[in-house]
C-alpha cells in the first residue's frame, strides 16, 4: 500500500488555509504534532457564535445567553462524547499543559508528601513532565523516570519494578510520543499503575488527533488533550478526570463560576464540571472544538488512523532509503502514530528546516519540548515531520524529494 | 549555488577553524539558543587586555558554526573592550550571507557567548537587535 498514489483520503478541499501558495507553489504542511490546521466547519463555527449568538454563559436569563449557553454545554457534551466521556467529568482548560498542572497541583498538593515517588517517562513532553518537577520539589518527593529504549519504547517490566516499590503515587505517561510517534500501552500501563494503588495521568495531546480514544476503556484515571492539535483553535484544553477523584479533589484555581457560596472568610465549590473552571469560560474556543471533533467524529477516527498509518508507512520506507538519514523511534507503524523524527548526517535540523521551507516544506526542528528524550537520543534537536488528516501522498513524497535536495546543498 | 549555504559557509561548517577547548585560558562563558537547542561556549586567552587566542566549542547549525569559525579569526588580537562593542551589523556583514530573523540569533551565538565571557553580561543581543 506504501507505494500506492492515491491516498484514502483527500480532504485538503476543507482547509481554507491549504488553497494558499507561497512564492507560487503550494504549503505541504507536516508540522501537525505542533499545532493542526483548522477546517472550514471551525472557522464558521466560531465565527457564528461571535456573530449570532455570543454572550457570556450560564447564569443569564436573556435568550443570547441561553443559546450560548446550550451550545457551550452542547460541545462539551459531544466532546466528551468523541472520546467516550462524560460532560460532567469533562473540564475545560486553556491548553494540554494546564490540564496537567491541574492535576499535577489541584490533586499532588493533597496526595503525593514526602517518601512518595512520582514516575514519568524519559520521553515526555515538558507539559507532562515540569509540573511533576515541581510538585516534588515542593512536597520533597521523588521524580523517577520509565527509560526509553533503542527502539522509542518503554519497558512494562521496569514499570512492574518501580510499581513493586511501594511508593508510587502517580504513573505520568504519554499516550503518543510527539518526538517518537510510539504509541504507548496506556490501558496496560492504567491498570497496573491502579493495582499498586498509583493515579494514571495521560497525556493525549497527540492521541486525540491520531486515534480512536476510549477513555473508559484505557481506564485512565485522568487524560489531558489540546484542541488546537485536534483541528480546533488555540486557547481550549481538556481534561477528563474519574468522577470519584474530581469529586475528592478540592480545586485549583478560585474565582467566579467555580463557587456555589461564598462568605467573607471561606467558600463552597459548585459541582463538576465547574469547579475547576474558575473565571468565564474559553466560550469561543469550546464552540470551535466541538465543530473539530464533529468533523472528526465524520471523517471517523478508524479510517484516519488507516490514512495516517500508510502516510507514516510511506515516509518511514522512503525516509530510511536515503543515505545518511536516521529514523528514530519504533521502526514499524504498529506501535507509531503520524509522527516521524529524523536525522541527516553532516546537517543540523535547523538547516534542514531552512533548506526543506523553500519548497513550502513545513517541518519542525528542536528539541520538541522533550529536552529529557534528546539528551537520551544523544541529540541537541531532531527534524521532525507529522501528518494530519489533510496529508496525502504527494506531501510524503514532496518531503522526500526536497530531504534529498537539502543533502545536495549541503553535499553530504 | 545557494545563497544562504555558500561553498566557504559549508567549508568553515564541516571545517571549523579555531575549533575545541583551550587550557590554560583566561575567560570563558557558555550559552545556548533555548529555540533550537543550539550550544556554544569559548575558552579566551588574554595578554595585555588583546584576545591572543580563542577556541569555541558545542553543537549547532551551520550558519551558528560557521559564523563562529569565521568570525573567530577576526577576534584573535583584537582589544577585549573593542570585542565587547561589535555589533550584530558587523558580524552579520562578515558573514556575507542574506541572514533571516529566524536565523539571526544562530549567527550571533558566537559574539553572546564572548561578549558575555569578556563582560559577564549574557543579556546581549537584545530582543529588537
Amino acid at each position: 500500500m506504501a507505494t500506492q498514489a492515491s491516498p484514502v483520503l483527500d480532504v485538503r478541499a476543507d482547509f481554507p488555509i491549504l488553497s494558499r501558495e507561497i512564492d507560487g507553489k503550494r504549503i505541504v504542511y507536516l508540522d501537525s504534532a505542533a499545532s493542526a490546521q483548522k477546517p472550514e466547519a471551525v472557522l464558521d463555527a466560531m465565527d457564528r457564535f461571535y456573530r449570532t449568538s455570543y454572550s457570556n454563559v450560564h447564569r443569564g436569563v436573556y435568550t443570547l445567553a441561553q443559546e450560548a449557553t446550550e451550545l457551550f454545554e452542547g460541545a462539551r457534551a459531544r466532546i466528551a462524547a468523541f472520546v467516550g466521556g462524560e460532560a460532567q467529568t469533562t473540564i475545560f482548560t486553556r491548553n494540554g499543559t494546564e490540564a496537567l498542572n491541574l492535576v499535577a497541583r489541584a490533586w499532588g498538593k493533597d496526595n503525593v508528601g514526602r517518601g512518595d515517588a512520582v514516575l514519568v517517562t524519559e520521553m515526555e513532553h515538558h507539559s507532562n513532565l515540569v509540573p511533576w518537577q515541581m510538585l516534588c520539589h515542593d512536597v520533597g518527593a521523588q521524580l523517577r523516570y520509565l527509560e526509553v529504549d533503542d527502539d522509542g519504547r518503554i519497558s512494562l517490566d521496569q514499570l512492574d519494578d518501580e510499581l513493586a516499590r511501594g511508593d508510587v503515587k502517580v504513573v505520568a505517561f504519554v499516550h503518543v510520543s510527539n518526538v517518537l510517534g510510539t504509541i504507548n500501552p496506556v490501558a496496560e500501563i492504567a491498570a497496573r499503575a491502579r493495582a499498586a494503588g498509583a493515579l494514571s495521568v495521560v497525556d493525549g495531546c497527540q492521541g486525540v488527533p491520531q486515534l480512536p480514544v476510549d477513555i473508559p476503556l484505557l481506564g485512565a484515571d485522568f487524560y489531558a488533550w489540546t484542541g488546537h492539535k485536534a483541528l480546533g483553535p488555540t486557547g481550549v484544553g481538556v481534561l477528563h478526570g474519574r468522577a470519584e477523584i474530581l469529586t475528592e479533589m478540592g480545586p485549583w484555581l478560585g474565582g467566579g463560576h467555580m463557587i456555589s457560596r461564598v462568605d467573607r472568610d471561606s467558600s463552597e465549590w459548585t459541582e463538576l464540571p465547574w469547579k475547576f473552571e474558575a473565571g468565564t469560560d474559553v466560550i469561543a474556543e469550546a464552540i470551535g472544538l466541538g465543530a473539530a471533533v464533529d468533523y472528526l467524529d465524520a471523517l471517523g477516527m478508524e479510517r484516519l488512523r488507516a490514512h495516517e498509518r500508510e502516510l507514516t508507512a510511506r515516509a518511514l520506507d522512503g525516509l530510511r532509503a536515503i543515505d545518511g538519514v536516521t529514523v528514530v523511534g519504533p521502526p514499524g507503524v504498529e506501535d507509531r502514530g503520524g509522527v516521524i523524527s529524523f536525522a541527516i548526517d553532516g546537517m543540523h535540523p535547523h538547516d534542514v528546516a531552512d533548506l526543506l521551507n523553500r519548497d513550502n516544506v513545513c517541518v519542525r526542528a528542536g528539541h520538541h519540548c522533550a529536552q529529557v528524550l534528546m539528551r537520551k537520543l544523544g541529540v541537541a534537536a531532531t527534524s521532525r515531520a507529522s501528518f494530519g488528516p489533510y496529508n496525502v501522498a504527494e506531501d510524503v513524497d514532496a518531503l522526500l524529494d526536497s530531504v534529498a535536495r537539502a543533502r545536495e546543498v549541503f553535499r553530504v | 549555488m545557494d545563497d544562504l549555504y555558500r561553498d566557504y559557509i559549508l567549508e568553515h561548517y564541516k571545517r571549523p577553524r579555531n575549533f575545541g577547548e583551550l587550557e590554560p585560558h583566561d575567560l570563558e562563558a557558555h550559552d545556548h539558543n533555548p529555540l533550537c537547542g543550539d550550544e556554544m561556549g569559548v575558552h579566551v586567552r588574554v595578554e595585555d587586555g588583546k584576545i591572543t587566542d580563542l577556541r569555541f566549542h558545542g553543537q549547532g547549525c551551520a550558519i551558528s558554526q560557521a559564523s563562529a569559525s569565521i568570525a573567530s579569526e577576526e577576534y584573535i588580537g583584537m582589544p577585549l573592550g573593542e570585542v565587547a562593542d561589535l555589533d550584530g551589523e558587523w558580524l552579520i556583514d562578515l558573514l556575507g550571507i542574506p541572514i533571516s530573523a529566524t536565523r539571526r540569533k544562530c549567527a550571533l551565538l558566537n559574539l553572546k557567548v564572548l561578549r558575555g565571557a569578556i563582560t559577564g553580561d549574557a543579556s546581549w543581543p537584545p530582543a529588537t537587535d
